[in-house]
């Protein structure tokens, strides 16, 4: 989840996420080193007291700076298609999860075998119970199993939401009369939090998304649970 | 071929993929289904035959199209208003 005065991404929990991480790493780095070469030379031109006049042309650094870019792009542009190619893949999902927007909570239903379906609201403030998050926290979460690669469907009641989970990388916008189709795999057991991420009224910001994934017989244990309480 | 289909239905996980919605919008691929069975279901009953394989469509709907949109579009069914052609 997110820490305070955080600056970089937070921990992947997806196999996506961890190529999109590393790819952002190695961008920044390029964009780092130009900067730094950037900032380098105009100190070093501000704090000079030489100077020419008469300079008029250079083929050889015109050929440098022409193709170093074309190749830095290149660069860049190799492991973006590679992921991008990655995460368009054909996946064969064990579990399908629908997640419906409404103003304002999410509700799951998972109807592969049963209509099974919940409400996911937001813990109030003043509701919250010690060690919990504030303004992310929710009193059903959406669980599903580790290492299975999970589709999800995002649609919503009423107006446009957009349904966001940093860690796994996710982030589908939740129109209303369209289901738009996501595909994921959570590598470790864990609770991961996203928030709405498209406006949808007064308390757009008060309708956590908040993922938990656990090994696969527990899982199926709190389906069956589940089940019998509804 | 209907061994093999009771087969399919049997070992059901969730919706495969399906190559004809290949794409984030998978609103035909709900809405395709629930037709193909409604279709399914007529054709068959109209030839005295046994609607069994028509089970796996109502699978696959079940599993891609949310409760709400089914259970309108049941009421439409009933009522007579339904949109589809079936």
């Amino acid at each position: 989840m997110a820490h305070p005065s955080q600056l970089g991404f937070q921990d992947a929990a997806s196999p996506v996420m961890e190529e999109l991480l590393h790819f952002h790493d190695h961008t920044l780095m390029i964009v780092f080193l130009i900067s730094t070469l950037v900032l380098y030379i105009i100190m070093a031109m501000v704090t000079t007291k030489l100077t020419n006049k008469f300079i008029l042309d250079s083929q050889e650094i015109e050929i440098i700076w022409t193709l170093l870019p074309a190749l830095i792009l290149i660069l860049i542009a190799l492991p973006s298609l590679r992921i991008l190619y990655l995460m368009d893949e054909v996946n064969d999902p064990h579990l399908t999860v629908k997640a419906l927007g409404h103003q304002w909570y999410w509700s799951y239903e998972y109807t592969d075998y049963n209509n099974f379906g919940f409400d996911s609201y937001m813990v109030p403030t003043q509701d919250l119970t010690p060690g919990q998050f504030r303004l992310l926290d929710v009193d059903h979460r959406m669980v599903i199993p580790t290492e299975s690669p999970v589709r999800v469907l995002i649609t919503a009641d009423d107006v446009l939401h957009s349904w966001a989970v940093p860690s796994l990388g996710i982030k589908m916008d939740a129109v209303p009369g369209r289901l738009n189709q996501t595909a994921f795999i959570v590598s470790r057991p864990g609770i991961y939090y996203g928030q709405c991420s498209e406006i949808c009224g007064a308390n757009h910001s008060f309708m956590p998304v908040v993922v938990e994934a656990i090994p696969l017989k527990h899982f199926e244990n709190w389906s069956t649970l589940m089940l019998e309480n509804s | 071929m209907s061994d093999r289909i009771n087969e399919k239905i049997q070992n059901y996980r969730t919706a495969p993929f399906d190559a004809r919605f290949p794409n984030t919008n998978q609103t035909r691929n709900c809405y395709q289904n629930y037709l193909d069975f409604h279709r399914c279901n007529k054709a068959l009953s109209a030839k005295q035959q046994d609607p069994a394989p028509c089970e796996w469509y109502r699978r696959v709907y079940t599993s891609l199209c949310p409760m709400g949109w089914v259970q309108r579009w049941d009421e439409q069914l009933e009522e007579g208003s339904f949109a589809g052609r079936i």
